[in-house]
């Protein structure tokens, strides 16, 4: 559209200015793994008004923001804050709150053992906290029983690249990467909703003649901005990454040369990958040959390409295998390990890195090291003055840890941190039973959440602009969140609350409350490890917006491209691992003849805990819907805005009837912000990572009422 | 212990041998193939013809997996005989193999029309006839490939790929008599003419000579390769001899068993429910419920029959035909579009609102969704156009400026609809960055910058029409 030739007045003063009066506090968001750089600034003079602007200088987000960071200073003066213990429902002090709990953890271990406490934590935690959390579950309970909401999250991922590389980095280079690539496979994954700023990397590709390919059962926002969009049947992810191998075989798209010199295992995929013709792939996911061609011939014509992973293929009980999988197709194409190339996985939480990397993992120390090394063992032993013999060994997985809350040999008692798993976890009914069958439930929050209102005890927790710490963003770059406003009277730092029970259960020394001791002391717990962080210090952060992973001295200039010379494995080259196709563990029939997925939406994160408290992104989506095509509508005999019961053979829930042709008429889709959907989900276990499939399960759908 | 003897190892053999290693790691297995090669993926050996596969990448096991699986293969080895009264197979070296459960995945041979000089044509079968087809066309000028079904047209595509001139032999009236209508036949010949197929139709060879093939009434097509894609026929004869109830296949019930509970049959040599199936997937299915029931891993399990979906797999030629495709409007709701100067046609036949039958000639989305619509016997939808052009049914959105409504969300990022655009404007924001400050539009993707710019753009234009 032409403009027309004209002066453009002054701007009246009511518009805000665009760049704040005073800088403020350079921090990050308290959300998604993008971590977003933003300024927070406070102006007391105007009844403690809290100004959210971006930060040019962070490469992820580059100057943009979504609405949940705009926003995300309201949770700080929200009435929703919870600022005193409660004990009971009964506000009390911080001192018998915690005396209660010091008394309540001795008697049922003194019961049950040490297993008879568990501790669960969070993605969204800073390193210093995850940390100090594995530290004290090792240490002071001396519980093997700990794990976190990141199992529902990246496990998936982590176990595949593990077995692949040696190692596992979100994204194994720099974000800023994507923009220089030819073409950007997306498997699974909606940044258009679940990290906006994302998408400026995906453009600037495309603006420079690069193309996108989005692979989800649904037309998302990230799929309507896709030059390619294939839509499979959910569950069949694995299916299709297998049918792109094929065809890059057979059309010859393979990187021979590299394929011998940087990885193995490549004669048993290719025979693998044989018996997956197009036709044959076609079938089972419902993706046209021609397309699937197409998306070959993008990638292997390529001469930088990345190939990204999201929930949507990694959340099923054969995620490790799907994206297996995929690793394949990049390693066959000769990506990983390629400047301006490679493989990786887009994180989820906040810090769903960094929170996997020290020691908060059922079966990890910090650093990334195995709880079942002995020279790993020896280690972190060292470092907090105790004998190898006294750590505890590995301990159950997120939703088997859960499953056994409260049974004959399970945990009496849970300590949680960072997470609303009444919320979150599948199979929330059975869950819920499980927390209710505890002798001892504590919930450090800072909202009273789903999973809080079912604790004996409530600990008020500071919140990511009221304390300072470390996070891990999907790049596996390490940046410092800084405090920018005085916490509420009354609640305290989860490194508090540590120290409290620490103090009281052993009247242990060595858990500071302060952030960066505790940093410190992590860098030297990490020194050695894969996930080494002993060079990286707050100052050399803010110098440098940032420092990846492995770090391993101060004068190290720390690695944004782990790979290039050679992968982490021992032999210094990438595996292929050999992978079959499977179905759903619940397949559709005539009694649940649907399809359920579940996702996001983009005002909300995660459980909702956070931002259903913050009106104007609850404006925006208030409550559960659930997507289905006009198809299946017009068979429901419903329209938009009628309510719907969804039923699986675990629960059922409602949701608002949204109808869009943007999903496939065999499955509808609802958002998991809200209680509700995973009463239905199904809780089936990937073998490798533990993962549940949360991506698909069969449900009927009906009008409620 | 049980011992596993499965003679065939082709495509059903060599499944079931690796479904029961799947199962169980005891069951001692022994597997003998006529063909000395490892067992390969016969679907692909059209893509060695066409020369984009190599004969060792259509393998479908590697040559360790038998080691590292402890089953004994004996590839090469004719099984000739069954001793079913001592419960032992005969190879044709007198070898005696004891079974106590025995698979015959024998497969099926190709059909050699009984004319003069058939001897000096290639069959289209196995592995052994490809590199044969391959060596041959290395120095043939020209090919004639007799028999328009789906593997003749399959070789005449590789052949013609690899710059030969091929004529197409086909008896029936169109290609692919089977499986298409004759409209449908006919568009697919005029695809395929165009990338270098002469399509012969409704002529019969009368004798296969040395520099070609003569035709009845006389007529000589040129050739110095001659291919044979006469269709099949079940490998019945070890099955026949030794007793069992052969039909046009061996017969067998949902087990996949035959008349001698001892003995199942699979694949292609396989007779089930009056139906011998020559696809690849229903011989996997089968295998996966003999292997269920042999190592007792679901005893229940059982076949119930396929649906059989065709598709060719040649380049640049998109077809797939399913079900009934030959009913008319006589006998069932059809849905069709025909456009043969694009080399499309789409056919649907509908029964008690599922898809029973279609045929889908030229490159289309809808592919997919109908194919499983198809396998699963999904209900329909009213809208039939819809099924074969998914994008006609949801609506586009309206990007003008112009005509989007007030309503309507310019920035989802941070949920800015164009009324809030318009009422910044209202206040004095004249482009794009006054808008984004007033109203965080366009700063989480950017992707609405250019949707925002338009909607300021067409408000001072609007302003500057009224002045």
């Amino acid at each position: 559209m032409k403009r027309p030739e004209r002066t453009i007045g002054p701007m009246p003063i009511s518009l805000p200015t665009r760049t704040p009066v005073k800088a403020g506090t350079a921090t990050h968001c308290p959300y998604c793994a993008l971590q977003c750089g933003m300024n927070v600034t406070v102006d007391v003079t105007v009844g403690k008004t809290v100004t959210i602007t971006p930060r040019e200088d962070i490469p992820a987000n580059a100057g943009g923001l979504c609405q949940k960071g705009w926003t995300a200073g309201e949770l700080l003066t929200s009435g929703e804050r919870l600022t005193t213990p409660l004990l009971y429902g009964r506000p009390v002090g911080w001192n018998e709150a915690l005396d209660f709990v010091a008394d309540r953890i001795r008697a049922v271990q003194e019961e049950h053992g040490p297993n008879g406490v568990a501790v669960f934590g969070g993605g969204g935690l800073t390193n210093e906290k995850a940390y100090q959390l594995g530290k004290f579950a090792r240490m002071v309970l001396k519980t093997s029983q700990i794990d976190y909401n990141g199992r529902f999250c990246m496990s998936s991922a982590a176990a595949a690249t593990n077995r692949a590389f040696g190692m596992d980095r979100g994204l194994p280079f720099p974000i800023t990467d994507l923009a220089r690539a030819d073409a950007v496979l997306l498997a699974g994954g909606n940044v258009a909703e679940t990290m906006p700023p994302f998408v400026r990397h995906l453009t600037a590709m495309r603006g420079r003649g690069g193309r996108l390919i989005v692979i989800d059962p649904r037309v998302t926002a990230t799929a309507r901005q896709a030059d390619l969009h294939l839509q499979p049947t959910p569950g069949t992810d694995l299916a299709l990454a297998l049918g792109l191998l094929h065809i890059v075989i057979t059309e010859g798209h393979v990187d021979e040369d590299y394929v011998a010199a940087r990885t193995s295992g490549f004669d048993a995929v290719r025979t693998s990958a044989a018996a997956w013709w197009p036709e044959r792939v076609e079938r089972i996911t419902g993706v046209p040959v021609a397309q699937m061609r197409v998306a070959a011939a993008i990638l292997g014509d390529a001469d930088r390409a990345a190939i990204l992973t999201g929930r949507g293929a990694e959340q099923h009980a054969k995620g490790t295998d799907t994206v297996s999988a995929f690793i394949n197709l990049a390693l066959a194409l000769g990506l990983p390990g390629r400047e301006g190339s490679g493989y990786g996985c887009v994180t989820g939480q906040g810090n769903g890195q960094g929170g996997r990397e020290h020691g908060q993992k059922a079966d990890q120390l910090p650093g990334y090291r195995r709880i079942d090394d002995p020279a790993a063992r020896a280690h972190v032993a060292a470092v907090w003055g105790i004998e190898p013999e006294d750590l505890p060994g590995p301990g159950r997985s997120a939703y088997e840890l859960l499953d056994a809350l409260g049974t004959a040999d399970g945990p009496r008692a849970l300590l949680l941190f960072g997470s609303n798993p009444a919320v979150s976890a599948p199979r929330a009914g059975h869950i819920a039973e499980r927390i209710n069958s505890l002798d001892l439930l504590v919930v450090s929050d800072l909202v009273m959440s789903e999973t809080a209102a079912l604790a004996d005890v409530v600990l008020p927790t500071t919140q990511w602009a009221e304390e300072s710490g470390t996070m891990t963003n999907l790049e596996g770059r390490v940046l410092l969140r800084r405090q920018a406003v005085a916490p509420p009277s009354g609640a305290r730092s989860d490194l508090e609350i540590l120290r409290g029970l620490a103090v009281r259960l052993r009247g242990a020394e060595g858990f500071s409350t302060d952030p960066r001791e505790v940093f410190d002391e992590l860098r030297r717990a990490s020194a050695g490890g894969i996930a080494d962080y002993a060079g990286i210090t707050y100052e050399r952060i803010v110098a440098e917006t940032g420092v990846f992973w492995p770090c391993p001295a101060e004068d190290h200039p720390g690695t944004p491209r782990p790979f290039l010379d050679r992968f982490a494995t021992p032999d210094g080259r990438a595996r292929f691992v050999s992978v079959e196709h499977r179905p759903p563990e619940e397949d559709i029939d005539h009694e649940y003849p649907l399809y359920l997925t579940t996702g996001r939406v983009l005002a909300h994160y995660q459980s909702g805990a956070q931002t259903r408290r913050i009106p104007a992104l609850n404006a925006v989506v208030s409550g559960p819907f659930v997507e289905l095509h006009p198809d299946l509508a017009e068979r429901l005999e419903v329209s938009s805005g009628e309510t719907l019961r969804v039923i699986s053979r675990r629960g059922e829930t409602e949701g608002v009837a949204r109808v869009n042709p943007a999903i496939r008429p065999d499955t509808v889709f609802m958002p998991f912000h809200w209680p509700g959907v995973n009463l239905l989900t199904n809780p089936a276990l990937d073998p490798v990572s533990r993962m549940p499939e949360f991506k698909v399960c069969a449900v009927r759908v009906e009008r409620a009422g | 212990m049980t011992r596993l003897v499965v003679v065939g190892n082709g495509m059903a053999g060599a499944r079931l041998v690796s479904e029961v290693r799947a199962r169980d790691r005891h069951v001692t297995v022994t597997v003998f193939g006529a063909e000395t090669w490892q067992p390969y993926n016969r679907v692909l050996l059209s893509n060695v013809v066409a020369g984009t596969m190599t004969p060792d990448q259509v393998r479908l096991l590697d040559p360790a997996w038998y080691a590292d699986h402890s089953v004994t293969a004996l590839p090469g080895v004719e099984v000739t005989s069954i001793d079913r009264e001592t419960q032992a197979v005969i190879t044709a070296g007198g070898r005696r193999e004891p079974y106590d459960v025995l698979v015959l995945a024998t497969g099926s041979q190709a059909v050699v029309p009984r004319v003069p000089g058939a001897a000096g044509a290639v069959a289209f079968r196995t592995l052994d006839d490809c590199r044969t087809i391959l060596e041959a066309a290395g120095t043939a000028r020209r090919a004639v490939v007799v028999g328009g079904g789906l593997l003749g047209i399959e070789a005449a595509r590789g052949l013609a790929g690899r710059g030969l001139p091929v004529t197409l032999l086909h008896l029936a009236g169109h290609l692919m008599n089977r499986q298409l209508d004759a409209e449908a036949g006919l568009v697919l010949g005029e695809t395929l003419a165009g990338l270098g197929v002469e399509i012969r139709t409704g002529v019969v060879v009368e004798e296969i000579l040395d520099d070609g093939v003569r035709l009845t009434g006389g007529e000589t097509v040129e050739a110095d390769l001659v291919v044979l894609a006469c269709g099949v026929r079940p490998v019945t004869g070890l099955a026949r001899d030794a007793g069992l109830e052969v039909a046009r296949g061996i017969v067998v019930d949902d087990e996949m068993r035959t008349d001698d509970p001892s003995i199942f049959a699979i694949g292609e040599c396989a007779e089930h429910d009056g139906t011998v199936y020559g696809l690849v997937a229903p011989a996997w299915e089968q295998a996966a419920v003999v292997a269920d029931i042999v190592t007792g891993t679901d005893k229940t399990s059982r076949y119930r029959g396929s649906r059989m979906v065709t598709r060719l797999k040649a380049r640049s030629v998109e077809l797939a035909a399913m079900g009934e495709t030959h009913l008319t409007e006589d006998d069932a709701e059809v849905v069709r579009f025909s456009h043969r100067a694009a080399g499309t046609y789409h056919k649907l036949v509908i029964r008690d609102g599922r898809l029973v039958g279609a045929i889908l000639l030229g490159a289309t989305s809808a592919v997919g969704n109908l194919t499983q619509l198809f396998d699963r016997g999904g209900p329909l939808p009213g809208d039939r156009a819809g099924l074969l052009f998914p994008g006609l049914s949801g609506s586009a959105v309206a990007e003008s400026p112009v005509r989007m409504p007030d309503a309507a969300k310019v920035c989802q990022c941070n949920n800015v609809t164009k009324g809030q655009i318009r009422a910044c404007w209202e206040s004095g924001a004249r482009d794009v960055e006054a808008v984004a400050a007033a109203t965080r539009a366009t700063t989480g993707c950017g992707g609405c910058r250019d949707v925002v710019e338009g909607v300021v753009g067409w408000l001072c234009e609007q302003e500057w029409v009224s002045a």
